[in-house]
């Protein structure tokens, strides 16, 4: 069986260039003018790009498949062009055992995309005490978190990153940047509309006191630190001055800190309960700086499926989180106004590479694993939760018109995606 | 927010045409028919009262005000019932405790005539899992024209309001309203003070997380009071931006030039947040001891939303001087809910019995 996409502008991280691509057996075998294949993919007036990358995605399972499964949530994924996906730990149980990775690995291997298991940095992310890396890292894990929480103890932070260190050079420490004690329950961000609203709210500072403690232990130990989901002013800037000063890190930034504000909350809507906290105009435009600018690595969606009865409590009763994977590309080429490139390279090569799936993922070149998107920049289409693919229905972006979309996505040489629709 | 408007117009013509209650003053229940309002038209009107801004600012403030005079009229009466709500079912749906306030909702949904469903839900339905929504489905589907919400979670009654046909009313959510609570304080302070235009109304104690605080500081407000907030840093939101309302942490400083002093509530429960080391020490700086109270004008009222904490903020002496109207308070709760009830329910309704 052979596949090739005709006809479209072919952008990654090395240009851009006209030409079709040829698959066969799931490699690309040719990149050129007027190639034929068995199957046919469309990409005229489109970009033909490596699949997106996610570094963040609760896929629910095992634990919580009334919300989403890694079957479900690869579908999702594929749906918004991602041919990989790094699942979180936060399942119940946690994955923080060789024996929870390979159920997650074995989840995935009828999912639409490449699914891989992140792990827990500490025993049942309690944060008291490390987890088995070394064995998680055997079965292919590359980064470890304790993501939902953050882990609060600094010695035992210091500990895994030493520890980490001697693993696989491409082993990554994930930290959820969140001082539990200064969040105090906060329930969204603390400010003018958190006062109003009678909500306990979350300051910024709970977030930077875990960056700047995290980017002086990665000073400490010299270890690989990657800072998930940045939704501050001051984390952007943390950052950008540890790059500076030349530690190893790397940040990412989900869509909805790009877009959305914690004025939203005043709906009392828990669609826009979600951790870190939507924040204030400023940080949101601190983000969208430090995304053009390089300072975060990746866009990360922190997909984060829960049933409408979980959602269809008082705000403060509500589980945080919201979907992402089928929204995240269209709301990056609206909002951002950056080049399509850059976008791409926040989307596909960056996280892969932050990921350990370089040889897998992020690259259009002849002899690389066929795991491609195909975009149409100019599509128009308006977010409908009644048609998403997850199992969950929690995405505040309802009725938002966005402008690019997934025309087809292929995974290891395989249409999943056809004409946007899913194709098992 | 549209369908939160109203129009005071309506609503005051509405009152007017039915007759209710100022106009049968005899003592008992007016059996005969309620009257459309005059055009026969059911115009917008207040559909939910979940917080004071619903009432559209002072006019609507006023309307209540108005209402709240003939209702307490109709409290004084040998036989305290008009039938204006004849046929309408009232819900109350407590998910905290509050007797009192339930008391209060339900008393004046009675003497409108009105069928009452008294949930108590506590938390335990919370526990057995079943979502806001269903429990709010549920009530409506047995049939009821209002829901009155208590939760200890800022914003639920709002929830309800989106779910829900039925006319929803606060009746305290979290750290956030408790409209009649305000509306209420409002008439007392009125009853006692004349007009409030230029009034200084102190409000003193944990405003961070009181629902009181906020509908008051906006009710007095919206009348052309002027609200300062006392309290310790701790006690205050972590921001002010917008709020109509000057802050002091120096009590003594700012009593002289108050008309009106209003005690919050002080949690045993902020201590162990470390808000407050010691209510000994919030005594000191924020009770209004009878030493304090000396401060105060000869004409300017304590008040307070009840239940007291004798001793801590406020003296057991000076909760029993003349010049506290905790008890007017009370009396006046049941008819400042008749007249909110009669807003939401009365107004341009058909209320023609077959």
């Amino acid at each position: 069986m052979s596949l090739v996409v005709k006809g479209g502008r072919i952008i990654d991280v090395s240009g851009e260039r006209a030409g079709d691509v040829a698959v066969e057996d799931g490699v690309i075998v040719a990149i050129g003018g007027d190639l034929s294949g068995d199957q046919v993919l469309d990409a005229e007036g489109c970009v033909v790009a490596p699949g997106l990358v996610d570094l963040h995605a609760h896929l629910r399972q095992p634990g919580q498949e009334e919300a989403e499964t890694v079957e479900s949530g690869s579908r999702c994924a594929v749906l918004g062009g991602f041919t990989a996906v790094v699942a979180m730990p936060n399942t119940v149980p946690a994955v923080d055992s060789a024996a929870a990775v390979r159920e997650v690995q074995e989840l995935a291997r009828t999912a639409l995309c490449e699914v891989r298991p992140a792990g827990a940095i500490t025993v049942g992310r309690a944060g008291e005490r490390l987890a088995p890396l070394a064995e998680m890292a055997e079965l292919g894990v590359r980064i470890f978190t304790d993501d939902g929480r953050g882990v609060q103890d600094s010695q035992l932070m210091r500990r895994a990153m030493e520890y980490a260190s001697g693993l696989d050079p491409s082993v990554v420490l994930a930290q959820h940047c969140e001082d539990e004690a200064l969040c105090g329950g906060g329930h969204m961000h603390e400010g003018a509309w958190s006062s109003r609203l009678g909500l306990a709210g979350q300051p910024v500072e709970a977030e930077e006191l875990m960056v700047m403690r995290d980017i002086a232990l990665a000073r400490l130990t010299g270890a690989r630190v990657h800072l998930q989901h940045l939704s501050t002013a001051g984390s952007v800037r943390l950052v950008a001055e540890a790059k500076a000063a030349g530690l190893l890190l790397s940040a990412e930034a989900t869509p909805h800190h790009f877009t959305l504000t914690d004025k939203c909350c005043a709906s009392y809507d828990p669609v826009y309960k979600v951790n870190p906290p939507l924040r204030t105009a400023a940080d949101v435009a601190a983000i969208k700086t430090g995304l053009g600018d390089g300072t975060i690595d990746a866009i990360a969606t922190d997909h984060a499926p829960h049933t409408q009865e979980a959602k269809e409590q008082p705000f403060d009763l509500a589980p945080p989180g919201l979907l992402g994977l089928e929204t995240a590309l269209a709301l990056a080429l609206t909002e951002l106004r950056l080049p399509l490139k850059s976008v791409l390279g926040l989307l596909s090569w960056g996280p892969a590479a932050i990921a350990g799936l370089g040889k897998t993922q992020g690259a259009v070149a002849e002899g690389r694993v066929a795991n491609l998107c195909v975009i149409d920049p100019a599509a128009t289409w308006t977010v409908d939760p009644a048609t998403s693919a997850s199992r969950s229905r929690n995405t505040p972006f309802a009725g938002r018109t966005l402008t690019g979309r997934i025309r087809h996505t292929v995974y290891r040489g395989e249409a999943v995606v056809v004409d946007a629709e899913p194709q098992r | 927010m549209g369908s939160r408007s109203m129009s005071v117009d309506a609503a005051s013509r509405a009152a007017q045409a039915t007759r209710v209650p100022a106009a049968t003053g005899d003592g008992g229940v007016a059996d005969e028919p309620v009257a459309d309002p005059v055009d026969g038209s059911s115009g917008p009107h207040l559909h939910h009262l979940l917080g004071i801004d619903d009432l559209g600012g002072a006019a609507g403030i006023e309307e209540v005000m108005r209402l709240t005079g003939s209702f307490l009229e109709v409290s004084e009466r040998r036989i305290p019932k008009v039938p204006a709500l004849r046929g309408k079912t009232v819900a109350s749906l407590f998910y905290e405790d509050s007797t009192r306030t339930r008391l209060s909702f339900e008393t004046a949904a009675k003497r409108l005539s009105a069928d009452i469903m008294s949930f108590n839900v506590s938390n335990s339905s919370v526990r057995k899992g079943e979502s806001l929504r269903d429990t709010a489905l549920t009530i409506e589907a047995m049939g009821v024209d209002a829901i009155v919400v208590r939760h200890s979670s800022s914003g639920a009654p709002h929830r309800v309001a989106g779910w829900v046909e039925a006319s929803v009313v606060n009746a305290g959510d979290g750290w956030h309203e408790h409209p009649t609570q305000a509306l209420l304080d409002c008439y007392t302070a009125r009853q006692r003070l004349g007009s409030l235009s230029g009034r200084h109304v102190v409000i003193v104690g944990d405003v961070k997380h009181s629902r009181v605080a906020r509908s008051d500081m906006l009710a007095f407000t919206a009348l052309g009071a002027e609200v300062t907030l006392v309290a310790p840093p701790t006690l205050l939101p972590p921001s002010l931006a917008g709020w109509p309302a000057r802050v002091s942490h120096d009590l003594d400083d700012v009593l002289p030039g108050a008309d009106v002093v209003y005690l919050l509530r002080m949690q045993r429960e902020r201590m162990s947040e470390a808000l407050i080391p010691s209510l000994r020490e919030y005594t000191a700086g924020y009770g209004l001891t009878v030493a304090r109270s000396r401060l105060m004008r000869a004409d300017a009222i304590v008040m307070h939303p009840g239940p007291m904490n004798r001793g801590v903020e406020i003296a057991p002496e000076v909760a029993d001087l003349p010049q506290s109207t905790i008890v007017d308070q009370v009396r006046n709760g049941v008819a400042v809910r008749m007249a909110v009830l009669y807003l939401l329910l009365g107004a341009g309704l058909d209320m023609v019995p077959t």
